[in-house]
């Protein structure tokens, strides 16, 4: 089975994230980036697979400026086999993503796209759905255990106070949730054999897709900065504080 | 205890800026450091640095390695870590590709190996004694040796240690003991070495102790001493640990710092004697052993570097938090943190400027000990090796360990009471930082080999050398516009002037009153380092100059390496006059006061 990875560049999770004074956007100039958490747990997921004689060639694909390369080579430091960078310079919002990826879909022939279950810069959650409704295929969502059975995979997936098993015919998208694995560290030889495996660069164009924003971005601001806490002297004065002041009972 | 995140940034600049990478990879054998290379091995490093060892430096520097039954168990996470450190292949990246080495340079090995320590020197000293180990089988072993042993211990599988201290041999290694009799074609050592630093654990398969001993009838002092390898485990015929040698370790000691690592009472031959196989020829083993102390004494400079990085970025991140006092000259009434202080901000500039110009002075250090070794020109080559890697070994062993005491003792005080609890953790940098000047040769017989050995007796040249540099350099300076190049002009000149009336003073001194200048060689090593350090940062901050217009530098990092070389230059420069005077003007006082009188 061949597999296909989408993995999404985006600011270091430890980075604290200023945003830009003219409320547009947030800062990104020599800001550390990284690959986005939960599609380091999908790449995981495949590479995995590859070790188990499960899936034949592990693909990664990164949509969005030249520099995504890097985080295209960190996947295939972890061990993925080649790389695919669809190269713009544009903002590409979910439903761009979505039909860049269908583009390679169509090309690549994977019979399963792993990618995360969402990105930390936006949190938006919508390009797996999109592109499984773009592409016709079979979803699951939030996967934290994935098994390929004769064509199927049964997918286990973290739903609200409990988990949920379904099984979901291939081809498939299955977007993976925090606890599917634990990414490792890439080894240096590794390290030093991603510097030798091929990565294809395309355009949007090339894929005949036009990736123009369809949502406008109004304001970004910061979130209101905590305030103090205050001690209170007793129950009563504690209950009288909730109901009148802050008004949550 | 904070968060360490490596200085990427900042390691990549002085690797490629200072120590010159672009340079080194063009060299036969290191093509593979290109820059995106470099970028992502210093990236993923630095994750396991940050996310694997450095969370286990608290909790190892509580529990400590313990001794039940003659087995050491190091804390609990470590033999793990161990392991990722061992599977990801990274103990292997600066050796020869013969026996399964990655044969990078040993510039780009710097970088990666502060982080290791700056996570967890404790951890870091496994895979550090194991490295001068492979260096001296690698110079020195037989075929047959280096086909058994190489690639384990290249890989980290099988760990090295040096054994060469003695109770009666510290300092002086000639005064070791420890017997070997010949035994057929192997030979038998008795005797007990002390301070072995992971003499025994539970992380590798097997400990290949390196051990100093003295043949029957071998001449007195440091010529009659040959270098055995002495396996734990014999391997056996197919090269799988197996018989149990016999050697033992009887005791740990208690450490005011590094906890975790033990620090062990070698015993052997208590019984039938421990198999040992000699390496090279008998009696040169004291010269073996030199060809990897100089790289062990870079290691334990990088370990200053590393501690000072890691107190640095803990008291940066205490001084943003703690709220005390208010701003000077302020009428708001609220509180500020202590980062507003001038006197905590001097603290912390201070711990910032040293770090970097230790840094710089490691690295540099280090990559002409890639060049010493692959330059074409056999010329290059001599001059790497004996004007820079010889002569700046000892600064970077004394000087950069000396500045990692200082600054994690500044640490501390920036934590205020805090600082001096525990659970803080500043404590602890400054405990595991106190070793670093006294083992690898203390820093005393540091300064004495740069006078003696690597200056003297070239006749001081390698010192002339430095100085030229430093004013070529200054030339450039003198062409440089604002504020801080004005200070680094003025600060190295008076610098680079001491250094040289030292010089002088030195190589009239040391023929006739050897004790006198012996007096003032720690001085004369200070001002050394002190004066190479702020020309390192001056060539830093040329560099900086020069790209702070490209558009898509990041100018913040740029502003600050050069508003950092220009607080060097003001502030920490002028201790290269005190550090002149000391030596001239202070070593015949040192020696004014009768030894009964004190
Ligand atoms: C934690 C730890 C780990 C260690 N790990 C190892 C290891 O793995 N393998 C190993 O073999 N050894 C190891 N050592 C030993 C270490 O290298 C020695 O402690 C060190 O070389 C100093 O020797 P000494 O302790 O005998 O001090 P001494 O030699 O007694 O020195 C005492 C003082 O006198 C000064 N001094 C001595 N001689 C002279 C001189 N000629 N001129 C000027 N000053 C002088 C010294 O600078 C020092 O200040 C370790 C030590 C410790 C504490």
């Amino acid at each position: 089975m061949k597999v296909l990875v989408a993995i999404k560049r985006v600011i270091d999770a430890y980075v604290k994230v200023r945003v830009k004074s003219d409320g547009s956007g947030v800062e990104t100039q020599n800001v550390k980036m990284s690959m986005n958490p939960f599609c380091e747990i999908a790449v995981e997921e495949a590479v995995r697979m590859k070790e188990a004689g499960i899936a034949s060639e592990v693909v990664v694909v990164s949509c969005g400026q030249q520099n995504s390369q890097e985080t295209i080579r960190t996947a295939l430091a972890m061990g993925a086999d080649r790389g695919i960078l669809v190269q713009s310079d544009a903002e590409l919002q979910p439903l761009a993503i979505a039909k860049l990826l269908k583009g390679v879909v169509e090309k690549e022939q994977p019979e399963l796209v792993l990618m995360g279950k969402q990105a930390v810069d936006n949190d938006f959650n919508q390009t797996g759905q999109m592109l499984s409704a773009l592409l016709d295929w079979s979803q699951a969502t939030f996967a934290s255990k994935i098994e390929k059975s004769d064509g199927k995979l049964t997918v286990t997936r973290e739903i609200d106070g409990g988990l949920e098993t379904i099984e979901v015919a291939l081809p498939a998208v299955v977007t993976a949730d925090l606890r599917l694995n634990e990414p490792r560290y890439a080894s240096l030889p590794n390290i030093m054999k991603a510097k030798k495996k091929p990565i294809d660069t395309m355009s949007a164009e090339d894929l005949g897709v036009d990736p123009s924003p369809r949502l406008s971005v109004v304001k970004v601001s910061e979130p209101p900065a905590r305030q103090g806490g205050a001690k209170v002297g007793s129950v009563a004065e504690l209950v009288e504080k909730l109901k009148n002041e802050a008004k949550v009972i | 205890m904070s968060d360490y995140r490596a200085p990427i940034d900042e390691m990549r600049f002085v690797l490629q800026e200072i120590a010159g990478l672009a340079d080194i990879a063009t060299l036969p054998g290191y093509e593979e450091a290109t820059p995106d290379l470099v970028d992502a091995i210093l990236e993923e490093a630095g994750k396991l640095a940050a996310e694997e060892l450095a969370p286990l430096n608290q909790p190892g520097d509580i529990a400590g390695s313990q001794l039940e039954n003659g087995v050491v168990r190091t804390p609990d996470g470590f033999a793990a870590a161990y392991r990722h450190y061992v599977d990801g292949g990274w103990n292997a990246l600066p050796f020869d590709k013969d026996h399964g080495g990655q044969g990078l340079p040993w510039s780009l090995a710097v970088a990666v190996q502060e982080m290791w320590n700056a996570a967890n020197m404790s951890f870091a000293l496994c895979p550090l004694l194991n490295q001068g180990a492979v260096e001296l089988l690698q110079a020195h072993g037989s075929p047959e040796q280096k086909e058994r042993y190489l690639a384990k211990m290249i890989s980290g599988q099988w760990s090295g240690t040096m054994n060469l201290t003695e109770p009666q041999a510290g300092s002086d290694v000639g005064a070791a003991r420890t017997r070997a009799e010949p035994d057929g074609d192997r030979w038998r050592i008795r005797g007990q070495k002390i301070y072995i630093t992971y003499g025994e654990h539970d992380m590798s398969e097997n400990v290949i102790h390196m051990v100093l001993a003295r043949t029957p009838d071998a001449p007195v002092g440091t010529k009659g001493l040959s270098l055995f390898l002495v396996p734990k485990l014999l391997p056996d015929a197919e090269g799988n640990p197996a018989e149990r040698n016999d050697l033992r370790c009887v005791s740990l000691e208690h450490k005011l710092g590094i906890k975790a690592s033990p620090t062990c009472v070698m015993s052997f031959g208590d019984s039938e004697g421990a198999i040992g196989f000699l390496i090279g020829e008998e009696n040169r083993g004291m010269e073996y052993m030199f060809t990897m102390m100089n790289n062990a004494r870079l290691s334990v400079g990088i370990q200053g570097v590393a501690i000072a990085e890691r107190a640095y970025q803990q008291a940066l991140s205490y001084a943003r938090d703690r709220l005390q006092g208010r701003e000077m000259g302020s009428r708001d009434p609220d509180s500020v943190p202590i980062i507003r202080h001038p006197d905590v901000r001097r603290m912390l500039m201070t711990m910032r400027a040293q770090t970097e110009a230790a840094r710089a002075l490691a690295y540099f250090t280090t990559a002409s000990l890639d060049r010493a070794k692959a330059d074409p020109d056999p010329e290059v080559r001599r001059h790497q090796s004996v004007d820079v890697l010889e002569l700046l070994t000892p600064v970077v062993k004394a000087w950069c360990t000396d500045i990692g005491c200082e600054v994690a003792s500044i640490g501390i005080q920036i934590h205020g009471g805090m600082g001096f609890i525990e659970e803080t953790g500043a404590a602890q940098h400054y405990r595991d930082a106190r070793i670093t000047p006294i083992y690898e040769g203390t820093n005393g017989i540091q300064a004495l080999d740069l006078i003696a050995r690597k200056i003297m007796r070239h006749e001081g040249k390698p010192a002339l050398r430095l100085l030229e540099e430093v004013r070529a350099t200054q030339a450039k300076v003198g062409q440089a516009k604002g504020a801080a190049f004005s200070a680094l002009r003025r600060g190295l000149d008076e610098a680079a002037d001491a250094f040289e009336q030292a010089t002088g003073w030195l190589m009239e001194t040391f023929p006739e009153r050897p004790q006198e200048a012996a007096a003032g060689a720690t001085p004369y090593l200070r001002l050394t380092g002190t004066l190479a350090g702020g020309w390192l940062l001056a060539r830093g901050a040329l560099a900086a100059a020069e790209q702070i217009d490209d558009p898509d530098s990041d100018t913040a990092f740029l502003e600050a390496k050069i508003a950092t070389a220009r607080f060097y230059a003001d502030s920490i420069l002028p201790e290269a006059v005190a550090a002149a005077a000391a030596a001239i003007r202070g070593s015949a006082s040192t020696l004014a006061l009768e030894e009964d009188a004190l």
